[in-house]
């Protein structure tokens, strides 16, 4: 193990980390604290310069005003709207393309796999004008299908990497094995792959619903009203009509990080695995 | 029969491949070929009556124009601070990863609270900065003021304003690193280190000679995603600044959107000219992973 484990250096070393590591956390989390303490400031306080203090009660109607003067509920809905299924569309399509690529020898394989990848890491920037008019002339602007579509369509790229690996990891004999016995390939794919592909499905999931649930670029080029923007796209408009309400804009912030912080600390291990697939040979 | 199962094997991976391609090839592949025609274009985003592209072909007076525009200067010359300094992100969280790779009471939730910011939205990431650097009460500010007896309001001063947003990026991007890191250590060979310690090596040359020869394929992951997201950065710039004061902050992504789709009007064609040259710098780093991945795969 490196470093050396704590346990066997001195106990004034001993020491000196059990202070360091709670130290370092609150400096590293600082403005996030500070932020989350904001949130729960009532605006007398602000108002009165009491920004660092102790707040003089929890204001929890901070949040109450967020939902009540704002249409942050229907962002959040909105949100969900275009994320879950975003999530089903994309790890269903790159099982199928991730199984094709992984599994058979064809050729252009390896060149297909590589056009997914190299797509993934495009910028945003040379996709915009086209995809936005698409969206207009096919009528989904500011739409949750023409957003979600535009997404699934996208996480393709990553989600086929990822699979594609994972299931050429498998026992190649298992598939060999049942083609000897005549099973068909649709069969192959559905009953001796598919419940192998547990863990990568959660650990895709996860991953896919917070980029999704993240994004404000694509938010922002293809919708422009609260009937189809999600939180980001939501959050960025009301910081523009709350000039320094600081303590609504840290309500309102908190609310848009608290479903993928959930969902990480739920599925944390799952998250983990499909974030460092690849940092291990 | 031999020859039925035979010709299923053919046809069935393009019938898996089918759905999933369409909509990749409709949606990033068929759009990179736009752009890159638009960019040859003068077009304001408009259809005439009878629905048909209202652009005017100029050949390449898009990107001569680009060179003599300061504001493209400015985005580029940002783009390069951003790449640069964004690439602390690899030995910084390589740092954390190494304090935090430990077995003591806790630890666990140690490593997920490091973790903590790169979950949440880079938008309430951008957000929490602005907060932070306000001037007169956010708490950056204030330690400045403290320290050397004048404040500086990072966001508004151009010398600084381009720095104090890569900040706020590093932050998400150190925690992406350090998670990396934090997998790799868990698979370093320990027998390898303790032959190596029992030949004396420790601390920096144990590191250096030892540990990172083992972490590379950590390493790599951690300094693409580092470039990819460096030369991708929108969000903290259009929630932080908009770009400004006067222009300063803009990288190439947001000068692209303002360009296309704000109130400097919607040219469409000289947006895309952008886009291309985005394209280009980052197809030079992404040829760069496909060839070593292709490299890989080809040796197995």
């Amino acid at each position: 193990m490196f470093p050396r484990p704590i346990e066997q250096t001195a106990p004034a070393i001993q020491w000196m980390y059990k202070i360091a590591l709670p130290a370092a956390l609150i400096l590293w989390l600082l403005p996030l604290i500070g932020v989350a303490v904001t949130s729960v400031r009532p605006a007398s306080d602000l108002a009165q310069g009491n920004y660092f203090g102790i707040p003089s009660y929890l204001a929890f109607e901070n949040y109450a005003d967020v939902f009540r003067n704002t249409p942050m509920g229907r962002y959040i809905l909105n949100s969900f709207i275009v994320t879950i299924p975003t999530v089903i569309g994309a790890v269903a399509l790159s099982l199928m393309t991730g199984f094709a690529l992984a599994v058979y020898n064809f050729r252009g394989n390896l060149i297909l796999f590589f056009m997914f990848v190299a797509g993934n890491f495009v910028p945003f920037q040379i996709l915009m004008v086209p995809v936005r008019d698409l969206t207009l002339n096919l009528g989904m602007y500011n739409s949750y299908h023409g957003l979600a579509l535009f997404h699934i369509a996208f996480q393709t790229g990553f989600c086929t990497l990822f699979m594609r690996n994972f299931i050429k990891a498998l026992p190649y004999e298992l598939i060999e094995a049942a083609r000897v016995e005549g099973v068909a390939e649709w069969r192959i794919f559905w009953f001796i792959v598919l419940p192998l592909m547990r863990p990568a499905i959660a650990a895709l999931s996860v991953l896919v619903f917070t980029f999704i649930w993240n994004d404000f670029f694509w938010a922002t080029v293809l919708t422009s009203s609260p009937e189809a923007q999600p939180i980001t796209a939501g959050l960025s408009s009301l910081n523009g009509q709350w000039v320094s309400a600081w303590h609504l804009v840290s309500a309102g912030s908190i609310l848009a990080a608290l479903p993928p912080v959930l969902m990480f600390f739920l599925m944390q291990k799952h998250f983990i695995a499909g974030l460092t697939l690849g940092a291990v040979k | 029969m031999a020859s039925r199962s035979l010709n299923q094997r053919s046809l069935a991976p393009w019938l898996f491949l089918a759905p999933g391609l369409a909509m990749f090839i409709v949606y990033v592949i068929w759009p990179i070929g736009e752009s890159l025609l638009l960019s040859l274009y003068d077009w304001d985003g408009l259809y005439n009556r009878e629905g048909e592209f209202t652009g005017r072909f100029v050949g390449l007076a898009n990107f001569e124009e680009l060179w003599s525009d300061p504001a493209f200067v400015t985005s580029l010359v940002n783009n390069v601070i951003w790449l640069a300094l964004y690439l602390l992100a690899v030995p910084a969280g390589l740092l954390i990863a190494v304090f935090l790779n430990q077995s003591v009471r806790g630890i666990r939730l140690y490593k997920s609270l490091f973790f903590f910011p790169f979950v949440i939205s880079q938008v309430v990431v951008g957000l929490i900065f602005s907060w932070f650097y306000a001037p007169n009460f956010g708490l950056f500010y204030m330690i400045i003021e403290w320290v050397t007896g004048q404040g500086v309001a990072i966001l508004a001063e151009e010398k600084y304003v381009t720095y104090g947003i890569i900040a706020a990026g590093l932050w998400p991007q150190i925690a992406y690193v350090m998670i990396l890191y934090l997998t790799g250590l868990n698979n370093v060979a320990p027998d390898q280190v303790e032959a190596a310690r029992l030949d004396g090596a420790k601390g920096w040359r144990m590191l250096w000679y030892v540990i990172l020869p083992q972490l590379r394929p950590a390493t790599f992951i951690a300094v693409v995603v580092t470039v990819i997201g460096a030369l991708r950065s929108f969000d903290l710039v259009s929630i932080m600044t908009t770009g400004g004061p006067f222009g300063s902050s803009r990288v190439l992504s947001f000068y692209m959107y303002e360009q296309a789709l704000s109130e400097y009007g919607y040219r469409m064609g000289y947006g895309a000219a952008i886009a291309v040259v985005l394209f280009g710098i980052m197809m030079i780093f992404i040829s760069g992973f496909i060839w070593k991945m292709w490299r890989d795969e080809t040796e197995r």
